[in-house]
């Protein structure tokens, strides 16, 4: 039983590859030989598939819908409509923010390419054909495009459906294009600061409508087994037990009946949270067509009609003395949800987590009202890295303390050190509620400035000025809310968001976990596995971990908002520490010790002052199947559903370096430092990784992406050709830097940082290009930023030529 | 719907189809074949991610018939291992510098970067940028993406020993 | 993403080929390297029920001197037409664009014949070809002709080229040896079309141009080749008065749409910019 210890503690930490360890990750053996399997890889036997006819118009009376020539098409099986749908009450299904949302269109089409009818067919090749010969007659109506007209009295009544109801989810609501209102803070302090300020700020700040656009669009195959009376269900499905429960209460199929199956999936940003209509017209098809069926969105379906990002009108003003130390924080919000208030987010949040709003600043009042609305565009909101509408908080106020940074004159990397919360001041509660776990901020700050010399950076900036150049340097100094979330205040469709791990270790020291997220790219099948390998003392190459598939993984909300870390990787770190209580039990019985004689040193039991008297935790495994003390079961597992105690707060600092063509509105991008913390960093090289990916987005959104539609709902920019998707040539080299501020609520003090760089990147790079004119006035120039844009300030200044 | 006969060698078998003149190059491997390394990403011939090496070219299958490969050699990334079943330089540079996250573009970002280290063996940092510009990632930034090339590029010129 | 049906033929001679289309008339197409073609009949912008692939024509390929010009066979793809030792001595320019143009992967397909004969205004190829006087051989049912660029392009999509007649080859006047060009592009990302670009060609002697030509890239329904500016600078010391007169002339011209890329106002002023920078360049490249 006791072993001479052959390694060094270095060599079994190492071979044990768990926290802290940039070990490469275990998934990629297979995606290297292209041997992933996403969704359409799934070919089932006898399958078959299905696709859609989409409006062309934004608002329109459908009057009719003629399918005849449609199934005469050869390999055409058949047509749905909302028709077909109705009898299963399936033409409309619940979203997950309390409102109705259309199948297929029933009556009336409210977004351009809105589905009409699903065509299903032998193969792609034949639906395809069989969508040409669907002929619908529409009645176009005038669309409504600009959320600014949604609440006008001579407005057009969207959704007719819902025009009687005084509620549609969300609470009361004023006019049939309002979705809700929303009001947090106190007015009366907030307004009490403003008007006793010595200094106030105010200014409209549009968050524009992009698109998550992962490089794998959205689909799933549905296959109904008639005999079972058991459905599978495989989708791109980044929280597939919500799925399942969706499916079930729609389709009134009993939840053991349903299996669905996230495989591997090409990138989610947060597209793949919800259910789309091709999910349920699939699973429709299946059944009555007794057979597998795929659905595979295009590009353009995907760009213009899944889940787009923001579209948030924002107004920010801000209360402060003359040293720029602020009082307080005023929001009005204009959100535009597009025709069906479909995105996910906790129920008792319309604007997300957007109250965070105070950002890393000590604000002592704060008010924020935000008013939903309907328009003719597709649905969504909640999306592309946003860890519930904290991307659209942290720009404004990032935004606007530059802005007051300019109106009083401050530096803008002092103002921020004015005003930040006080490393003392944590756990630190905000005037608008939450409960920030842990921060550094000015230490984060001061290590971003002397990596950069940004003294020196400011010198050359006015040189530079004084030659006429355009420089811009652009600060972000973020906090951000991740981990949703403590079941008491957050649910989705009423289930609360806690996570779950379970872990069974095999007889032989080797184990399996499986957990109720699923990764898109983030690297779970690596990182959970260094958890559990440190909690347990398994080398990480020895745990498998899995995913996705609901029959055999705990309940879980899935991954988004950066939930996964705080959420399932403390669950996955309870249930190891089980599962080594139990184990220290099996090796005091082993060890003829009492359990309090055993310490635990990496990935053994050693007991006290007698160091070769030990029992590892492979041997512990093999005892567990073979002979356990009286009073305890055999085997060796425990599952742990973790209901966090509160958010996580990662933080961050970055900073930009600009330099603007202003005879041609080019913005190049020079530098980009950003630092991170996001508390305990189990894999650094993974870490790295998201850092990098989420910048890129970051800079994609600020200098390139925007979908926007003409008077007539027509969207512009759906596809490739336009919608900008920086290649590896424009995408700016990235450096990376950390601070460790663990959070103390959290198991292993990790907080997620998957969604930081988008948070924080965006406002970095907007502060850049805005501070390159600066001193000649501007305060704000929307994004994005692209050179005509750019360019159209400089020729607003007189220096375009 | 006619279809006609179709013939090439891919991954070094040889392999025929009746195939319809319309039918993709992308949808002959993924569907006829069962290749489901190359990806489909869009349909605007933007992303890449379908890309295959074809008679010593970097070609985006998704905008070729099959019938226009008629007779071709083509390669992808489940013909990338070496000969001994070993992983080339490519795929292991891609693991060693993290150059995947989801993993969806990385088939045709590693066909691609093959034929890249064919025309030029030692290229510099804009050089691959330039050359991997026909190719999309979502998930990494192209940071590591570059690395991983390097790291293909230094191993095949002798610079670098075998990762453990 | 799905194209319509159409039956394919691959013809191995140019007269097959002519026969073909026009046998099919409307209902046929030609397709060469296929990277404009088939992304449109992907989303069913064009729904050709033949296709005729050029790709078998030997005829059609291969880059050589032919007294003093270089005739170029329509089929040479942008990646031969980079490689080519004769057009990177003999004219520079092309490997320029064609670098410009999409990317690897596109560039290894794509055909100089094709880029200049589908009169996408988005194409760069098309300006180059009149900055450079170049022309086109045509060859249909009645035989062969020539097109100047610069008289062969009248809208968007619509062409010189009559329905039943291939472009074979495009035949490029050398230019001067010693001369300067250059091709600024200005662009939202590498490979994206033009906000606007400038192909600019000329020579000088003895501190004096000889010749200059000038050309636009989508700032009109058409390529557009700026005479009046191209003249201007000749019999200059190409100083920076004459450069701002020929950016004024070259932006006189241009009729550029609004779109994504931006408002007209923005992309004349780019097109200036594109033809100060290109003429500046080649300046440099330039043998005094």
């Amino acid at each position: 039983m006791s072993n001479a210890t052959e390694m060094t503690l270095e060599q079994r930490e190492a071979t044990i590859g768990g926290i802290g360890c940039a070990r490469r990750r275990k998934e990629d053996v297979r995606f290297i030989q292209g041997k992933g399997n996403y969704v359409d890889d799934v070919k089932l036997p006898g399958q078959v598939f299905g696709d859609f006819v989409r409006s062309p118009h934004a608002h329109a009376r459908i009057k009719s819908i003629d399918t005849t020539k449609a199934k005469a098409v050869p390999g055409v099986l058949a047509v749905l409509t909302a028709a077909d749908l109705k009898p299963l009450n399936l033409h409309w299904m619940p979203t997950l923010a309390g409102d109705t949302q259309a199948v297929l269109a029933d009556a009336k089409v409210h977004f351009q390419n809105q589905e009409v009818a699903f065509v299903i067919g032998t193969d792609r090749y034949a639906v395809s054909d069989g969508i040409q010969a669907v002929e619908v007659d529409y009645e176009d109506l005038p669309a409504l495009v600009d959320p600014k007209q949604a609440l006008a009295k001579d407005a057009p009544v969207l959704r007719e459906d819902v025009a009687a109801k005084d509620n549609v989810g969300q609470g009361p609501r004023k006019h049939p294009n309002h979705i809700f209102n929303w009001d947090v803070g106190d007015k009366g302090a907030t307004d009490t600061a403003f008007s006793s300020a010595a200094v106030t700020v105010k200014e409209e700040i549009f968050y524009q409508r992009v698109h998550p656009c992962p490089l794998e669009p959205c689909g799933c195959v549905a296959s109904m087994d008639k005999i079972k009376g058991e459905l599978t269900l495989y989708g791109t499905f980044q929280a597939p037990h919500v799925i399942r429960t969706v499916v079930s209460l729609i389709s009134g199929l009993a939840e053991h009946k349903i299996r669905v199956i996230s495989p591997d999936i090409g990138g989610g940003f947060g597209n793949k949270v919800g259910a789309y209509p091709g999910y349920v017209c699939s699973v429709v098809a299946s059944i009555v067509l007794g057979r597998p069926v795929k659905w595979v969105e295009s590009r353009i379906d995907n760009l213009s009609t899944t889940s787009f990002a923001r579209d948030y009108h924002m107004t920010g003003e801000l209360a402060a003395n003359k040293d720029g130390r602020i009082t307080g924080l005023r929001v009005y919000v204009l959100a535009d949800h597009g025709a069906f208030n479909a995105h996910a987010q906790p129920t008792k949040w319309p604007a997300g987590l957007f109250s965070i709003v105070t950002g890393s600043y000590d604000i002592p009042a704060a008010h924020v009202t935000v008013d939903g609305v309907y328009t003719n565009k597709a649905p969504g909101g909640v999306a592309y890295r946003c860890s519930f509408r904290v991307t659209e908080a942290s720009y404004l106020i990032e935004r606007m303390i530059d802005v007051l940074a300019q109106k009083v004159g401050v530096d803008k990397a002092e103002i921020r050190a004015r005003n930040f919360v006080k490393a003392e001041q944590f756990p630190y509660k905000s005037c608008l509620g939450w409960d920030y776990d842990s921060g550094d901020y000015h230490t984060a700050l001061d290590k971003v400035l002397k990596a950069v010399d940004y003294k020196e950076l400011r010198k050359e900036q006015a040189e530079k000025r004084k030659r006429g150049e355009l420089m811009g340097i652009g600060i972000a100094t973020f906090t951000e809310i991740v981990g949703a979330g403590p079941s008491r205040n957050c649910d989705i469709l009423g289930i609360g968001m806690f996570d779950s791990c379970e872990i069974r270790v095999h007889p032989t020291g080797s184990a399996i976990a499986r957990l109720g997220t699923k990764s898109q790219g983030q690297g779970h099948e690596t990182t959970y596995a260094q958890i559990i390998a440190t909690e347990l003392g398994i080398p990480s190459d020895d745990i498998t971990v899995e995913e996705g598939d609901t029959d055999t993984a705990p309940y879980g909300l899935g991954t988004y908002g950066s939930r996964s870390t705080p959420v399932a990787g403390a669950a996955a770190a309870q249930a190891a520490r089980k599962i080594r209580a139990k184990a220290q039990k099996i090796a005091a019985h082993m060890l003829e010790v009492a359990e309090g004689d055993l310490e635990w040193e990496i990935d053994r039991f050693k007991v006290k002052g007698l160091p070769e008297k030990s029992a590892t935790m492979k041997q512990i495994a093999f005892a567990a199947y073979q002979s356990v003390p009286e009073g305890l079961e055999p085997g060796l597992e425990a599952v742990n559903y973790y209901d966090p105690p509160n958010f996580t707060y990662p933080f961050g600092a970055y900073l930009c370096v600009v330099d603007v063509d202003r005879r041609t509105g080019e913005v190049k991008v020079r530098r980009f430092y950003a630092l991170d913390d996001c508390g305990t960093r189990i894999n650094p090289m993974i870490i790295e990784g998201q850092v990098h990916g989420g910048l890129t987005e970051a800079f994609a959104i600020a200098m390139g992406q925007e979908l926007i539609f003409d008077s007539n709902g027509n969207i512009q920019g759906a596809s490739l050709m336009d919608y900008f998707l920086p290649t590896a040539v424009e995408t700016p080299v990235w450096e990376t830097d950390y601070t460790v501020t663990p959070s103390p609520h959290h198991p292993i003090g990790a907080k997620g940082v998957g969604e930081s760089p988008n948070v924080g990147g965006v406002s970095a790079f907007t502060n850049a290009v805005v501070d390159a004119f600066a001193h000649l006035g501007v305060t704000h120039m929307p994004m994005p930023h692209t050179p005509w844009r750019v360019w159209k300030q400089c020729e607003a200044l007189g220096i375009g030529e | 719907m006619n279809k006609v006969a179709v013939k090439m060698t891919v991954n070094g078998q040889a392999v025929e189809g009746r195939v319809e003149p319309r039918l993709l190059l992308i949808h002959f491997l993924r569907d006829n074949l069962s290749l489901t390394g190359p990806h489909v990403g869009c349909e605007t011939s933007h992303c890449g991610a379908c890309t295959v090496d074809l008679d010593g070219k970097s070609v985006k299958s998704c905008t070729i018939f099959a019938v226009q490969a008629e007779g071709a050699n083509l390669t992808t990334i489940e013909g990338m291992a070496n000969a001994d079943g070993t992983l080339s330089a490519l795929q292991e540079g891609f693991m060693q510098e993290h150059g995947l996250q989801c993993g969806y573009c990385t088939p045709g970002m590693i066909m691609r970067a093959h034929r890249l280290l064919q025309e030029n063996p030692n290229p510099s940092e804009a050089e691959i940028r330039m050359g991997l510009s026909g190719n999309l990632c979502r998930c990494t930034g192209y940071q590591n993406i570059v690395k991983a090339v390097r790291y293909a590029a230094d191993k095949l010129n002798g610079r670098r020993e075998a990762a453990e | 993403m799905i194209p319509g049906a159409f039956e394919y033929h691959r013809p191995a001679s140019l007269d097959e080929a002519v026969t073909l289309m026009t046998n099919h008339g409307d209902e046929g197409r030609v397709v060469a390297g296929g990277h404009s073609l088939i992304p449109m009949m992907k989303l069913r912008l064009a729904v050709p029920t033949h296709l005729i692939d050029l790709g078998n024509l030997a005829d059609l390929k291969g880059i050589r001197a032919v007294g003093k010009a270089v005739e170029i066979g329509a089929m040479t793809t942008q990646h031969d037409l980079i490689a080519s030792d004769l057009l990177a001595e003999t004219c520079p320019i092309l490997r320029e664009v064609a670098l410009t143009i999409a990317d690897p992967q596109v560039r290894y397909c794509g055909t100089v014949g094709g880029n200049v004969a589908n009169g996408d205004p988005g194409n760069d190829m098309p300006a180059v070809m009149q900055c450079l006087g170049a022309s086109f051989m045509l060859r249909g049912p009645k035989g062969a002709r020539q097109v100047a660029a610069r008289a062969f392009y009248e809208a968007a999509y619509f062409t010189a080229r009559k329905d039943d007649e291939i472009l074979t080859a495009i035949s490029i006047p050398l230019p001067a040896q010693g001369h300067g060009y250059a091709y600024e592009k200005l662009k939202r990302k590498v490979g994206d079309y033009a906000i606007a670009a400038a192909a600019v060609v000329l020579a000088m002697d003895g501190g004096k141009c000889k010749s200059a030509a000038i050309a636009l890239t989508n700032v009109g329904e058409t390529p557009i080749f700026a005479e009046a500016a191209g003249n201007s600078l000749v019999g200059t010391a190409v100083d920076d008065g004459a450069i701002a007169k020929a950016v004024a002339a070259a932006k006189a011209v241009a009729k550029p749409a609004a779109d994504m890329r931006g408002p007209q106002d923005y992309r004349s002023h780019a097109a200036g910019v594109m033809v100060e920078r290109a003429i500046k360049r080649a300046l440099t490249r330039a043998k005094r």
